[in-house]
């Protein structure tokens, strides 16, 4: 007979502001803490050096920030039976409901939990589910004429070989497919704000990938991230919307919409 | 007030490991840049993730942000990728909490930790845009000061800094604030003003009220030059560790440092008595925590932090009074909260089965591996460093440790020490061998890592006078063991390197004059010497011969008894005859005990300030070893009747 299983539940988060510069192993050990610091127990995996069971969407990279984080993690038990009475599956209701503002309080400025909800038993996992994420991008060094011109090329391209390197060897492959959309949204400060919808998988591409397909005179500004998609049966939604955001529609300043 | 931020920002995402210069840590000082505040900029010079825990940095932070008249933020030494894009786009040093440049605070404070860091202290001074020398600042410039174990030989940054702190800095922030608030108010005047000041503060020396006469290499005084200005500077000692339960609000940092769990010091001070140990003598007496209050730190820390592991510090945890009641109590306080297991870890264990039993109960499922420090591979090298380890007891401990289970044992040994012979290195290979066979013995896949340090004699030790050993002497010794071990199945053996031995060595017992050859180091881009791919000992041989200077005669030398020590006009307390007494017992091969639990033999450390050892218990430890309480009259005869008794052990394998 196997152990039933824990109750895991589905958090997403926004991190913004300096800590964006921690990185993805950090932000581990900061949600472990975070759950210690707020008495949540968590369910412990077994063996040498026991850990709680959190796993995360698509690792954010370092430097950007982002509304659409997501990790789910299995509670202790304990305070989530398997089997629980009215009163314990009542109280375990109201303990996740709580949960985004109780550990957005011991997590560093910046990071906020945004929203929390049971998990059904049978969900893919968030690396598993996730097909595509959108980014706001600040080109640096390029005009807007010139970034909407450098954009349209990319669209219209049938083909982008791309050449990476992975474990010391290079290797080339067409990530046209991965260019979901992109859209100009018109001038920050510094640059340009590019609004970019990339598949990651069956290709993927990153933004700072994207960035060096629009020409290796362009740097990189700000990157952040504000969705990541899940599609099922061709339909595409957020892992967990957050409780009070409303889908950003349209932005200020000129945009020029180029659907691929 | 200004900040850096805008313009450090966008130079982040280019660098290794940004989270380094972020701030933003639970426990971060909130109090905001305030003129009229005596600001003060606590500086570890090395890395972030080193830097960080630094007990005695987040002590002194704490306490001054307590203060009503001062702050204090945090700066640790960008690493060389930042520094070049700080060189290139004119960015100083700032502080991680509000990233306000380092030259608009009053104080830059170093801790000093380590010898091989003083470059980077000259580098940060830079960074800040401060002269490195002394004598061309100007009073709008911060005070640069040091505190730590390494200021007990401050002479080679005697042109750097403006003053030291000796010893405990829990009191005299508050007063080095106080004289730095009446300077400023009074407009800040001439340097030498506050210089004046700061010099009649006890613990506080100001190098450059003092001289030092040479005749030829000879050091014959270092004097003041003044009357108004103590001939010699005594340390200062908190009395008892109960009124200062800090760190209260310990840094809790977003991105992984080298300690990362709560540390709560359990006491201060040892008076084991190991002869190459400065920590132990410059830290006199012993102040034990009283243990609820040690209970409550941790319980609160833990609850604070989210932390799953505490460490109790100390020099010697094992030694603390009734220790065994304290980790039950914290781990029955942990399994209260219900959060997952808790591990309370101890920086290094006694040797001896106590040890053991205490780390059984410690680390419930973590087998990881544990560590002793036996310090000498024979007996009679153990009796001349008063490290007074039986043979028996090593193995007894490593008998119980892997009957609990554990597999790896870690083992720390000093070569290089006085009058050691070739036997007694190789004594080292010997004992890790044993360790392996009795392992073996109990089928288990032992493995034994001994780790191998070379000795650095320090100022204010019975070994003081000794000559170190040349970095060719010290790697005949490694090889020796290298090959001794070659073929020893379960033994690994690790070295320092000699060549950053004998770098330390330089500065260790240097005088001011080794001030010229830190400068043209670190001027030459020796930064970061505690890193390999950073150290270069052709940097020090060098400017050691630009200066004119003799390694030998600084570092392979012995003193003799009635020379003159770059740190004569400072004190720890100890009597330099005692010190001298006790050089002359190690050279005969005898032993000292521990004066917590044996008639007082008059150090000078208690004696010379009117403070006793604060202890909870008056009785030797459960099991106590090392020379308290039991017959050592065997030491040298014990392993082979134990070895003889355990059978497929007393044959290296
Ligand atoms: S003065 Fe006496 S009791 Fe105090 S540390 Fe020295 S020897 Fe021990």
């Amino acid at each position: 007979m196997s152990a039933p299983r824990p109750t895991v539940v589905r958090f997403r988060y926004a991190e913004l502001g300096k800590v964006r510069f921690i990185s993805h192993r950090d932000l581990a050990r900061l949600m472990e803490r975070a759950f210690r610091q707020v008495k949540v127990p968590l369910a412990y995996s077994e063996g040498y050096r026991p850990r709680p069971r959190l796993s995360f969407g698509l690792a954010l990279p370092t430097a950007a920030s982002s509304d659409a984080e997501f990790f789910d993690v299995a509670l202790d038990p304990a305070i989530a039976p398997h089997e629980p009475t009215e009163a314990e599956a009542a109280a375990l209701a109201t303990l996740i409901d709580d949960l985004p503002a109780r550990l957005s309080a011991a997590l560093p400025d910046g990071l906020s939990v945004t929203a929390a909800a049971p998990l059904e038993p049978g969900s893919v996992s968030l690396q598993q589910a996730i097909t595509s994420c959108t980014w706001r991008i600040e080109l640096l060094d390029v005009a807007v004429d010139d970034a909407v011109d450098r954009v349209r090329r990319i669209v219209a391209a049938p083909e982008l070989p791309f050449e990476r390197e992975r474990k010391g060897k290079l290797s080339t492959s067409d990530v046209r497919p991965a260019v979901l959309d992109l859209e100009p949204l018109g001038p920050t400060g510094r640059g340009v704000e590019l609004e970019a919808h990339l598949a990651t998988k069956p290709t993927s591409l990153r933004p700072a990938e994207l960035v060096r397909l629009l020409g290796d005179d362009v740097g990189i500004g700000r990157v952040h991230r504000t969705h990541q998609w899940m599609t099922i049966d061709d339909l595409r939604s957020e892992p967990l919307a957050a409780a009070s955001v409303s889908p950003p529609e349209a932005s200020n300043g000129p945009t020029l919409r180029l659907a691929s | 007030m200004t900040t850096v931020w805008p313009s450090l920002e966008p130079i982040l995402p280019s660098v290794q490991k940004p989270a380094r210069y972020i701030g933003c840590e639970d426990g971060a000082a909130a109090k905001p840049p305030d003129p009229s505040l005596v600001s003060w900029l606590m500086i570890y010079p090395d890395t972030y993730e080193i830097g960080l825990p630094n007990q005695g940095l987040q002590i002194l932070y704490e306490i001054a942000n307590e203060l009503d008249d001062a702050r204090a933020d945090r700066a640790y030494a960008p690493w060389v990728d930042l520094e070049a894009e700080m060189r290139s786009t004119g960015l100083p040093l700032f502080s991680v909490e509000h990233h306000t440049p380092a030259d608009e605070f009053d104080l830059l404070a170093f801790n000093l930790s380590a010898e091989l860091t003083y470059t980077n202290l000259l580098n940060c001074v830079d960074l800040a845009r401060v002269p490195v020398r002394t004598a061309d600042r100007r009073p709008e410039h911060p005070l640069v000061i040091a505190g730590g174990h390494c200021t007990y030989n401050p002479e080679p940054l005697a042109d750097f800094l403006d003053a030291v702190v000796l010893g405990d800095g829990e009191e005299v922030i508050a007063e080095i604030t106080r004289v730095v608030g009446e300077w400023k108010a009074t407009g800040r005047g001439d340097r030498t003003e506050v210089h004046l000041a700061l010099s009649r503060l006890e613990g506080v020396y100001v190098p450059s009220l003092y001289e030092s006469i040479y005749d030829g290499p000879a050091l014959v005084a270092t004097r003041p030059i003044r009357d108004d200005v103590p001939e010699i500077v005594e340390k200062r000692t908190v009395a008892d560790l109960g009124d200062w339960p800090y760190p209260k609000n310990q840094l809790v940092p977003l991105t992984e440092v080298v300690h990362d769990r709560l540390s709560v010091e359990v006491f201060r001070g040892c008076t084991r008595g190991c002869r190459f140990c400065q920590a132990g003598m410059i830290t006199r007496p012993v102040r034990e925590r009283p243990a609820d209050q040690v209970r409550t730190m941790v319980a609160k820390g833990l609850e604070r932090s989210g932390y799953d592991e505490v460490s109790l510090t100390s020099l010697s945890t094992a030694d603390f009074s009734g220790i065994d009641g304290v980790v039950k109590g914290i781990t029955d306080d942990a399994a209260d909260t219900g959060c997952g297991p808790v591990t309370v870890a101890l920086p290094s264990l006694r040797v001896d089965a106590f040890g053991v039993k205490l780390a059984t109960q410690l680390n419930q499922a973590r087998r990881a591996g544990l560590t002793f420090a036996p310090e000498a591979g024979t007996w009679r090298m153990r009796q001349i460093i008063n490290k007074l380890i039986r043979e028996e007891d090593l193995y007894e401990a490593v008998d119980a440790a892997y009957e609990a289970g554990w597999q790896r044992v870690k083992l720390y040994f000093l070569t290089g020490l006085p009058s050691e012979t070739d036997p007694d290195t190789l004594g080292i290979a010997e004992l890790a061998k044993n360790c392996v066979a009795l392992g073996k013995s109990k089928g288990r896949k032992a493995s034994v890592t001994v780790s191998v340090g070379g000795f650095v004699p320090k100022p204010f030790t019975p070994f003081q006078w000794f000559g170190q050993n040349t970095s060719e002497e010290l790697q005949r010794k490694i090889n020796l063991l290298r090959d001794d071990t070659r073929r020893a199945n379960g033994v690994n053996l690790k070295w320092h390197d000699p060549k950053a031995t004998l770098a330390e060595g330089i500065n260790s017992r240097g005088d001011r004059r080794i001030g010229r050859v830190i400068e043209r180091v670190w001027r030459a881009g020796g930064t970061f010497q505690e890193w390999s791919e950073h150290f270069d000992i052709d940097r020090w041989t060098e400017a050691m011969a630009a200066e004119g200077l003799d390694i030998d005669w600084y570092v392979h030398r012995h003193r003799h008894e009635d020379e003159a020590l770059p740190w004569d006009h400072l004190s720890a307390g100890l009597h330099k005859d005692f010190l001298w007494q006790d050089w002359m017992d190690a050279l005969d091969e005898v032993g000292l005990p521990d004066c917590r639990w044996t008639p007082c033999y008059d150090c000078g450390a208690c004696t010379g300030y009117g403070i006793e050892h604060r202890v909870a218990s008056a009785l030797p430890p459960a099991g106590g070893s090392q020379g308290t309480a039991q017959d050592l009259g065997t030491g040298g005869s014990v392993p082979v009747q134990l070895l003889g008794s355990k059978p497929g052990a007393g044959t290296t394998p």
